[in-house]
């Protein structure tokens, strides 16, 4: 089922926590509502359950208006970050609890709730652990009960607030990988929320920006990543370096260096900043030609996959991080304290009255 | 060979288990003050009374618990713990539900509000109904000539217990669903309950130990309110009488025998009350440890 969110506007005691949110959900995709904390992603994932309401908008469901739907009537599987579970009830009984509420016409058999049940806890692969109550089980395997209760009333839309913000690094990436399989077979339209861009990058079909109550940025993982539209969605989809100059001549000069803004129409002393990644920060040890800047070795973090660089800029004092490979780090042999060239690659230069 | 190394592990074991705790003095110290206190104020009282009770011997003690009055006694009070037992209980969940899982204007009044009749004396509220249905008061003109009584009869009694008991399940529920969050009862409504549903099959399971304990509570004190429905009581032996109020009279009569066999029965039933709230406590930290 499609979701249609179309310019909902949502309050709490005058703060706008919601600002003309305009988003499209195609039929069985996996998209991810990404941000920082009080960006809205939570209110805005609440408000199509129908557990909040807003002031403003429309919502359809497969093109039907369902703005005025209560909870009840919505047919979304909701799976809460602290999950929620019944705990009065055992595994069994939770995954049961959306079958036996039904209205008597349309309840199965007991058998066939059972039946039924078995299945999911096999799909989620709680099967032995059918009597257990919530207190007794791991974090994660609460989340996958919580996950197969949603799934028990065979949702239209399976929604998903912080499915893996309570759970340990490791588990929450088996869980991560474990859901992208789930959402490979059974191809419900899901939405999830997080505040952890490597998660959303890794598991959504489409990621969703949002910041300050607004959606910033919707497109594929490698849509945000490598043509962020703004600043914002630059710096919040991992680290950035800042360096901040002028337009001169329908060019961005900084520092040294000079990067063409074609077609960018900005007046001359236009304030801009050019932000980049870290592992576009090329360094030597003398200079290869005139676009460089110089820089002093602050501090080298040598484990991990990469070399990790924290350089200080001597015209400005700034600091610069980059991320070096380890054969390149190994051919430099560069101590701290040693003077450096820096050259920037991939610069996006936007100006400098945007708002991060 | 092993009794030299059997000692040092025993040594061992000592100091690690009392570097945990108080030292043996301090620990004597404090239980002790504590058995003393209760003795002082708890089992020696409670003693006096039943040995007074039985001081003339069983056959007065039956005597005194089963001639009119006192039966009159017990059953008013029964009546008013009976009906305001429930109208607290109802009242007690639908206000904790209310400030608990909803957000409205007026929350933290209603709270404040609630509280009230344990920040005022006893006497007060009763006074209060006096003055708001009594013969010089607000309402009374009124009431008598349509031959309504409230004050010195039984409405008044049951109103002034109503009053003075409404905090106990209500304070009982509140911090314990406020606790538990609204999440449960969002699932439930999402996955197609109604409100009647989520009530019965989420939020009540969730309680149900600690609505016990607030109605155990408001029982005790129901039946052993004084100050409030002495105030609005006017003693009218045989129809307007509590037992407390009842003890009282027979005390001040020189009937000590009656009064304490009286007395014994309200001791009974704040001993029954102490082992059925034990027998929800310990059902509450079951429930508890069990998570």
């Amino acid at each position: 089922m499609s979701i249609e969110i179309q310019n909902i506007n949502k309050r709490f005691d005058g703060f706008h926590a919601l600002r003309n949110v305009n988003l499209t959900v195609p039929s069985g995709e996996l998209v991810a509502l990404l941000g920082p904390s009080g960006s809205g992603k939570t209110t805005l994932l609440r408000i199509i359950a129908g557990l909040e309401f807003a002031e403003e908008g429309t919502i359809l469901f497969n093109g039907e208006e369902a703005t005025h739907r209560n909870a009840k009537e919505r047919q979304v599987g909701f799976v809460f970050q602290h999950y929620a579970l019944f705990r009065h009830l055992n595994v069994f009984q939770n995954v049961a609890f959306g079958l036996q509420v039904k209205p008597r016409k349309e309840r199965l058999s007991k058998g066939e709730i059972s039946d039924k049940v078995h299945e999911l806890l096999r799909l989620v692969q709680l099967e032995q652990l059918a009597k257990r109550y919530p207190a007794q089980l791991s974090g994660g395997q609460r989340q996958r009960v919580a996950l197969a209760r949603a799934l028990a009333v065979e949702p239209q839309v399976l929604l998903l607030d912080e499915p893996f913000g309570a759970l340990d690094a490791k588990v929450r990436q088996e869980l991560r990988r474990w859901l992208r399989k789930l959402h490979d077979e059974i191809h419900v339209t899901s939405l999830f929320v997080t505040h952890d861009q490597e998660e959303a990058l890794e598991v959504a079909d489409r990621i969703v920006v949002m910041n300050e109550g607004q959606v910033e940025q919707i497109g594929t993982p490698e849509e945000v990543y490598d043509k962020p539209a703004n600043p914002f969605v630059l710096n919040f989809l991992g680290n950035v370096n800042l360096f901040h100059g002028r337009v001169h001549e329908g060019a961005a000069k900084i520092a040294d260096l000079s990067v063409d803004l074609p077609a960018y129409g900005e007046a001359d002393g236009t304030a801009v900043v050019a932000y980049v990644r870290p592992y576009d920060i090329e360094i030597n040890r003398n200079r290869q030609g005139s676009e460089e800047i110089e820089a002093v070795v602050r501090r080298i973090q040598g484990a991990g996959a990469v070399a990790r660089f924290e350089l200080e800029r001597l015209d400005t004092r700034e600091i610069i991080e980059a991320e070096l490979t380890k054969e390149r780090y190994r051919e430099l042999g560069l101590r701290s304290g040693e003077k450096v060239f820096v050259k920037p690659r991939n610069m996006r230069v936007f100006a400098q009255d945007y708002q991060i | 060979m092993h009794l030299p190394g059997g000692a040092t592990r025993k040594a061992k074991k000592i100091t690690a288990a009392t570097r945990l705790t108080e030292p043996a003095p301090v620990r004597w110290i404090l239980t002790g003050t504590a058995f003393l206190f209760l003795g002082l104020f708890l089992f020696i009282p409670l003693a006096a009374v039943f040995s007074q009770a039985l001081e003339k011997g069983v056959g007065a003690y039956f005597a005194a618990i089963t001639e009119p009055d006192a039966l009159a006694a017990i059953k008013l009070t029964l009546i008013a713990a009976g009906i305001s037992v429930p109208l607290n209980l109802v009242f007690g969940l639908a206000a904790a539900w209310a400030i608990a899982k909803f957000d409205f204007r007026g929350k933290s009044l209603l709270i404040t509000l609630i509280d009230l009749p344990f920040s005022v004396s006893p006497v007060i509220s009763g006074l209060i109904f006096v003055l708001l249905f009594g013969l010089q008061g607000w309402t009374g003109e009124w009431l008598s000539a349509h031959s309504f009584r409230i004050i010195f009869a039984v409405p008044g009694i049951v109103l002034a217990t109503v009053f003075v008991t409404f905090p106990f399940v209500a304070r009982e529920l509140i911090p314990l669903m406020q606790s538990q969050g609204r999440e449960e009862e969002e699932a439930a409504l999402v996955l197609g309950a109604g409100g009647f549903r989520t009530f019965f099959m989420v939020t009540l399971p969730n309680i149900k130990w600690g609505l016990l304990y607030g109605v155990i509570l408001c029982n005790a004190r129901a039946m052993g309110e004084f100050g409030a429905v002495s105030v609005v009581s006017g003693h009218i032996r045989g129809l307007t009488n509590t037992l407390p109020l009842h003890v009282e009279i027979l005390y001040n009569e020189y009937n000590f025998t009656a009064a304490f066999a009286t007395a014994s029965l309200l001791a009974f039933l704040a001993i029954l009350t102490l082992v059925v709230k034990s027998l929800a406590e310990w059902k509450v930290r079951e429930q508890i440890s069990a998570e």
